[in-house]
């Protein structure tokens, strides 16, 4: 509360009044920090924005009418097959991943798994802030994990629409489209016989990759929870397996590129069913 | 003179009978027109002034729904041209273009905003995750909006195929590969071959109806197209929308 005298100050009081200033008071109140209601009717303020939004985008759509024309190719013939045979462009991120995946994966199992996680999000991510406004500070695990895997979707299109051309090689917007490349003539190693060529045992070899690839899953699974303790905790067991184990699967692809970039790795896995 | 014949117009039981309140000009009014249209029913009577800030939405979602009408639109005028069979169907985007009335109009419209719509429901989600707006209680309508993501992708792709082109036939080729890819129930995809599944019986043969991208995978991708995702996707935003409601909109305080 404050001082009588300020209140006194600011509206002395007045016999002849039937009203006064009671007290003025300090601190943290019911109301604090909540402004009066500020609304207005959405007739006609949001259905204005609504229209104006509609007929410019429909202006906009009917400038690029004016000049650019739907593509219409040769009539379809199972005789002659384009090079490169490329999918539309919203999925040339998936058949980017095919260099380094095995189609099951690429095709089906990573984008099944891009679904589930994405339909998971909300349920994963425990922190209650930054709700209603654009925040970045406040909540930058759940920011940079999910920048992290939009940039990998856009980039790996970008990829495939701007730089892939003959046999799906490398072209630079200034490389000659037309001519085919010379295969990069490095020879792709799996890892298993990497180790079998430094000499190790065949099966000995082939339980080290095993033994890798789970150890990979593993870091994911164990690191976190010496690493931030507290976090975990407040994650729970189920919300902590499934937000690490996904985790690991958006790195897969990075890794996967790099280790193929750096060393020539064509599968770090290999099993009579799968490759990975 | 004008008054009075507005007067009479809308003291005719004809009017009466359509509109149930003047024009919206008064709080009332304001109000009523929102009850009384279903169409404008999707919308509170009132928001909060915050929300209305176009920095906030950018209005992608509103856009994406646009785009989608649109669409709808564009694609009836295609379908009155267009015959789902193998030797006619090129020939009939063909006569789109050059013979029909407005037909490359049409067309040239129903691809771009195809491809917009795409672009603005990735951006719409962009915005949605970065404004936090799938907490809780909006968990349930996010997982909506990723079923709609998808199936908006699916219809894009069910539609890339009919004009019959080559740059049709062999993405939808390349597409359907992977779906032969798929462990268990595809020919070639782990324990595929294990549980007997072969090119004639597996999932891309569901698909495709066949196993090459022939008469029965336009057949099947057009019905696809023109009805079961459209269907699917009309749902699936009547309760994206419905939740928008009775979640509460995720605006500024
Ligand atoms: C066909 C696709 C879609 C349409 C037509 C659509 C439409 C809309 C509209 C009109 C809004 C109102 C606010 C705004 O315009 O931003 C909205 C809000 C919302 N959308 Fe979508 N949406 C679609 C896809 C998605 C996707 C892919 C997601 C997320 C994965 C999503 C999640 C949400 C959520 C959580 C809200 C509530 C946001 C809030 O309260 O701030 N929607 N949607």
């Amino acid at each position: 509360m404050a001082e009588r005298s300020t209140t006194e100050n600011i509206y002395p009081r007045n016999q002849k009044k039937s009203y006064a200033l009671m007290e003025l008071v300090k601190g943290q109140g019911f109301q604090t920090r909540k402004q009066p209601e500020d609304t207005v009717f959405v007739w006609p303020h949001l259905l204005y924005i609504e229209l104006i939004a509609a007929l410019v985008s429909l202006a906009i759509l009917l400038w690029v009418c004016t000049f650019k024309h739907a593509p219409l190719e040769d009539m379809a013939s199972s005789d002659t097959t384009p090079n490169p045979m490329k999918a539309p462009w919203y999925f040339l991120g998936l058949q980017e991943l095919l260099v380094f995946f095995d189609p099951w994966l690429a095709g089906m199992v990573l984008p099944v798994f891009i679904i589930v996680g994405m339909l998971a999000i909300p349920y994963l991510d425990i922190n209650p802030k930054g709700v209603g406004y654009w925040a970045w500070k406040e909540r930058p695990f759940a920011i940079w994990t999910f920048m992290f895997g939009f940039l990998q979707w856009w980039v790996f299109i970008i990829i495939g629409v701007y730089f892939r051309g003959l046999d799906w090689q490398w072209y630079m917007p200034w490389d000659d489209w037309t001519q085919h490349k010379p295969s990069s003539g490095a020879t792709l190693n799996d890892m298993n016989v990497i180790l079998h060529g430094w000499g190790v045992g065949e099966t000995a070899a082939n339980l080290a990759t095993y033994a890798m690839t789970i150890g990979y899953f593993a870091l994911f699974l164990i690191l976190p929870v010496l690493l931030w303790r507290k976090f975990s905790q407040q994650l729970g067991v189920v919300r902590y397996l499934l937000v690490w184990s996904l985790f690991a699967l958006l790195m897969l692809s990075p890794i996967k590129v790099f280790l193929r970039l750096a060393f020539n790795i064509k599968y770090f896995m290999v099993t009579p069913w799968f490759k990975l | 003179m004008i008054d009075r014949l507005v007067t009479f117009i809308r003291d005719t039981q004809l009017w009466q009978s359509i509109f149930r309140h003047g024009y919206p000009e008064t709080d009332r009014n304001q109000s009523l027109i929102m009850f009384s249209s279903v169409l404008l029913h999707l919308h509170p009577v009132k928001i909060k002034r915050s929300a209305l800030r176009f920095r906030y939405t950018m209005c992608l979602g509103g856009l994406s729904a646009f785009m989608f009408l649109l669409l709808t639109f564009t694609g009836i005028f295609l379908m009155f041209y267009y015959v789902p069979d193998t030797r006619q169907a090129y020939n009939n985007i063909k006569d789109l273009t050059s013979n029909v009335f407005m037909g490359e109009l049409m067309r040239d419209l129903h691809k771009w905003s195809a491809e917009a719509m795409v672009f603005l429901v990735w951006a719409h989600m962009f915005r949605v995750f970065m404004t936090g707006s799938y907490k809780t209680p909006r968990e349930f309508n996010w997982g909506i909006g990723v079923i709609l993501l998808t199936v908006t992708l699916l219809l894009s792709w069910t539609g890339y195929l009919l004009p019959w082109d080559q740059l049709a036939l062999w993405a939808i080729t390349v597409g359907t590969k992977m779906a032969e890819a798929t462990p268990f129930v595809g020919n070639a995809g782990p324990w595929g071959p294990q549980l007997g599944f072969t090119i004639s019986n597996d999932i891309r043969f569901l698909l495709i109806g066949g196993t090459v991208v022939g008469q029965n995978a336009l057949l099947r991708f057009y019905v696809l197209h023109c009805v079961a995702l459209p269907v699917i996707i009309t749902l699936g935003m009547v309760v994206h929308f419905w939740r928008i409601r009775k979640d509460g909109f995720s605006g500024p305080l």
